[in-house]
């Protein structure tokens, strides 16, 4: 009954917060600090108290310090950040939607949207006229959008009722087609084939404060669409029927969550490629450690959701210093194990209650 | 409270139910009826808001159910559905406090005192408080179940739809959760709406019952209405009895199964078998039957019957026990057999197979008339219980009536007591003519194959033959045991 206990003791969701506050504080400050330069955390704490508060800090700071921590390594932490906790509350919201704790926003086929886009516009190397460098992440977000329109045009077509099941199939049936999509395209190109796969394993990397402001709208109304949703979320898991009876108005809400995923989600996919994982495993560990409710379970995903893909992001590019690791191969290699871990307890759980 | 007008709809265009009309009143156990497909769970969901209408009107509480916005409709109808899946293990209590979402008001949708009270009331109606803070997948099926029952009710609803509750759910829990229901349309006036499998479970708690047959209403009304033999044989397509229950006035429904009464075994002598200790008849199948005996009277079922031979002086204080003890010694299984006592000689036993027009009958009578009474002064005996003296079995094999049944045990005892009579036995006390002994037992046993015989009277083709019989054995019973006293 270790499990129970852990959850009476942690279930005070004040101390749930306060322990992923902490966490997610504590990656941001060893993400800052590490690296081929080390920074001291004080350094760290005046500075930013310095540069972005404008707090009299009265202490000698390294002026390359501090562009290494400003111009750097802050912009690469909090880019991570918003990028791991709109991927870890997306996929908290489609679990609970889908009533899947397998289901990732890639099920639905958005993130392969939001990469079609991004490597349409690397294939073509073609530019929006005004959207400058920002032709990319723009490109991924609209193609995002497309994709989910479309899958629930179809999902709407063969199915009025709208069915979870039916979402999902259509969802991985429009994966495999845009997958395809860019296979074919990463066979036909020549030069930028690097640049492509680079993209597709995932990185945080160099894209400094100009992605942050892209990603940020769409993180904010993103998630305030889903956290206002917590209530509806935690009814629709106990299956749409049910949701409705109690008396949630299942077909609207519906749409809002699943256009807000598919917001957070190409968002993310625009300005860090596909990193995988994430909106998987830390909606499932939130969930063992802290309960299932969702009015909890989304804040909490995203402080844990952030603080994993920053350490994750750390690791990738300390591990073989002074080459980066693609922080995609990072999230899988912890993901996939713990994933698999989860999947065999689940199954354990289910032949025990089977027997009981 | 739930008024329903030519209703039809079904699924895409399909109509599944057709033109259903039917109200039910405030505080009311409504059931509904019907074999699988013919609607009843459309019905329900067309009720609850899930499946559209494709014509007729529906109202609850006076207002048409499609105008209400969804979380008005929640606040007053609820819905426990068949099955519930819930893929996260939430707790009771956040389960039970996910019913209250229609109450809550606000962008934040705060949780109120009112709320958690609420919570507490129905966790406690259903018995589900002691495990608040389990898991949903700690619990058994009856207690989940339990669980989502709170659900609907923490919704506080006025009218509550159930989908076969008692499904998958075991025996106690069934009844203890149609008696709950049963007691809040009483008490609180809560109106139930349900599905029912189970026919007997619907005729014992519904006040009305609704039977749909493809879509149509076949029958709506009282369940002694409703839940008529013919009309259930005909929708259920299988073949069926109507009984009343032992000791509700509710109708039962029990089936009748195929292949049981093929072959044309009928009961004769040769099943017969003396000893000293006691006369027995193994019959190869069970025999419908209704006795006296020791063990196994009333009606019942039984393959062997056994009049056992004991002393004069046996002790009665817990003669059944003792009984069973006995046949069990003699590998008879009691439940399988019917059981007598008498302190005859056995070797005065008399039977006789009589042979009828279509059907056929085995006497087999033991008589000793040592405590003879004349039953219309009985009031000069002292009660207490000896071991019967005239044990009469009469057998069958044909299919008998229930009221045949009774018509058989008058024919017999009218027989008995005019051999009595021209046996000139005499009442020892009051010094009349006995027209039995103070302990007789008889039994009529049927085998329930061959041809029907629905009456068992006096004039009767059966009742001359009961009667015939049982006044020869008796008669031949009493002289045997004469001759022998008199030896």
């Amino acid at each position: 009954m270790q499990k129970s206990y852990t959850r009476t003791f942690l279930n005070n969701p004040a101390t749930a917060y306060i322990i992923a506050l902490v966490f997610l504080v504590a990656a941001m400050l060893a993400a800052i600090s590490v690296g081929t330069v080390s920074v001291p955390v004080r350094d760290i704490i005046a500075i930013i108290g310095n540069e972005v508060f404008h707090l009299p800090f009265a202490r000698e700071i390294e002026p390359m310090h501090t562009n290494i921590v400003m111009n750097i390594r802050l912009p690469r932490v909090i880019l991570a950040g918003l990028v791991g906790a709109s991927l870890a509350i997306a996929g908290a919201a489609f679990q609970g939607l889908l009533r899947n704790p397998l289901a990732d926003p890639y099920t639905l086929g958005v993130s392969s949207g939001a990469s079609v886009g991004a490597v349409i516009t690397l294939f073509f190397g073609f530019t929006i006229p005004g959207a400058g460098q920002f032709t990319l992440p723009i490109m991924s977000i609209v193609f995002a959008f497309l994709t989910i329109t479309a899958v629930l045009f179809f999902v709407r077509k063969i199915d009025p009722v709208m069915k979870v099941e039916t979402i999902i199939l259509t969802g991985i049936i429009f994966s495999s087609f845009l997958g395809a999509l860019i296979s074919l395209m990463i066979a036909l190109t020549g030069d930028e084939l690097r640049q492509i796969i680079g993209w597709l394993l995932g990185s945080v990397s160099m894209r400094g404060w100009d992605y942050i402001k892209i990603l940020l709208p769409f993180f904010l109304v993103g998630s305030l669409l889903l956290l206002f949703n917590g209530k509806e979320l935690n009814a629709m898991s106990f299956g749409e029927e049910r949701a409705r009876h109690i008396g949630v108005n299942v077909q609207k809400r519906k749409m809002v969550i699943l256009a807000a995923g598919s917001i957070l989600t190409g968002g993310a996919v625009a300005v860090s490629g596909t990193i995988g994982f994430v909106g998987l495993v830390i909606p499932h560990l939130t969930r063992l450690v802290w309960g299932p409710d969702h009015t909890h379970l989304l804040p909490l995903s995203i402080l844990t959701g952030s603080g994993f893909l920053i350490l994750a992001d750390l690791v990738a590019r300390t591990v073989i210093s002074p080459t980066e690791i693609p922080i995609g191969v990072i999230t899988s290699i912890a993901g996939a194990p713990v994933f698999a871990a989860i999947l065999m307890k689940k199954q354990r759980e289910r032949r025990g209650m089977t027997n009981a | 409270m739930l008024n329903v007008q030519q209703l039809t709809g079904g699924y895409s265009g399909e109509k599944v139910v057709n033109d259903i009309s039917f109200s039910v009143n405030k505080g009311e156990l409504f059931g509904i009826l019907g074999p699988n497909g013919s609607g009843k769970t459309t019905l329900l969901k067309m009720l609850t808001g899930i499946l559209p209408f494709a014509g007729g009107k529906a109202y609850i509480k006076g207002k048409p159910i499609e105008e209400y916005k969804l979380k008005e409709l929640a606040k007053v109808a609820a819905i426990l559905p068949q099955h519930s899946s819930q893929t996260f293990s939430f707790t009771v209590k956040e389960t039970v406090s996910l019913g209250r979402y229609a109450h809550q008001k606000g962008l934040f949708q705060t949780w109120t005192e009112e709320d958690e009270s609420v919570v507490m009331e129905v966790m406690k109606q259903t018995e589900v408080d002691p495990f608040a803070h389990h898991d949903l997948n700690e619990l058994s099926g009856g207690e989940r179940q339990r669980v989502y029952l709170a659900q609907a009710l923490a919704q506080k609803p006025e009218i509550l739809f159930l989908d076969e509750p008692t499904n998958h759910l075991d025996l106690s829990f069934q009844k203890s959760l149609l008696d709950t229901l049963k007691r809040w349309t009483k008490e609180q006036g809560l109106t139930v709406v349900s599905i029912f499998h189970d026919l007997n479970l619907a005729g014992l708690y519904c006040d009305r019952l609704l039977l749909l047959e493809n879509g149509k209403i076949q029958k709506e009304g009282l369940p002694d209405e409703v839940l008529e033999e013919d009309r259930i044989r005909s929708v259920y397509r299988t073949k069926i009895m109507k009984q009343p229950h032992p000791s509700v006035p509710a109708p039962q429904l029990v089936l009748l199964p195929e292949g049981e009464t093929e072959g044309d075994l009928s009961i004769n002598e040769s099943m017969l078998s003396f000893s000293l200790e006691h006369i027995v008849l193994k019959a190869p199948f069970p025999l419908k039957t209704m006795s006296s005996g020791v063990v196994g009277s009333g009606t019942g079922w039984h393959k062997n019957f056994v009049n056992r031979h004991v002393d004069r002086r046996y002790d009665c204080s817990d003669h059944r026990n003792e009984m069973r003890e006995y046949l069990r010694s003699y590998n008879f299984e009691p439940v399988e057999t019917v059981g007598m006592m008498t302190a005859v000689i056995l070797e005065d036993v008399c039977h006789h197979f009589y042979e009828g027009s279509n059907f056929s009958v085995l006497v087999v009578v033991t008589a000793g008339v040592g405590n003879s009474v004349d039953a219309s002064k009985s009031d000069a005996h002292s009660s207490g219980m000896k071991p019967g003296t005239i044990n009469t079995w009469v057998f069958v094999n044909g299919v008998l009536t229930e009221e045949a049944y009774i018509q058989a045990i008058v024919t017999a005892s009218e027989a008995k007591a005019k051999a009595m009579s021209d046996m000139e036995v005499k009442d020892l006390i009051t010094g009349t003519i006995a027209t039995g002994t103070s302990t007789d037992s008889i039994l009529i046993a049927a085998t329930q194959r061959g041809s029907g015989l629905d009456y068992a009277g006096t004039i009767t083709s059966l009742g001359k033959i009961i009667g015939k019989g049982v006044h020869e054995c008796t008669c031949r019973a009493i002289q045997k045991s004469r001759e022998r006293a008199g030896s």
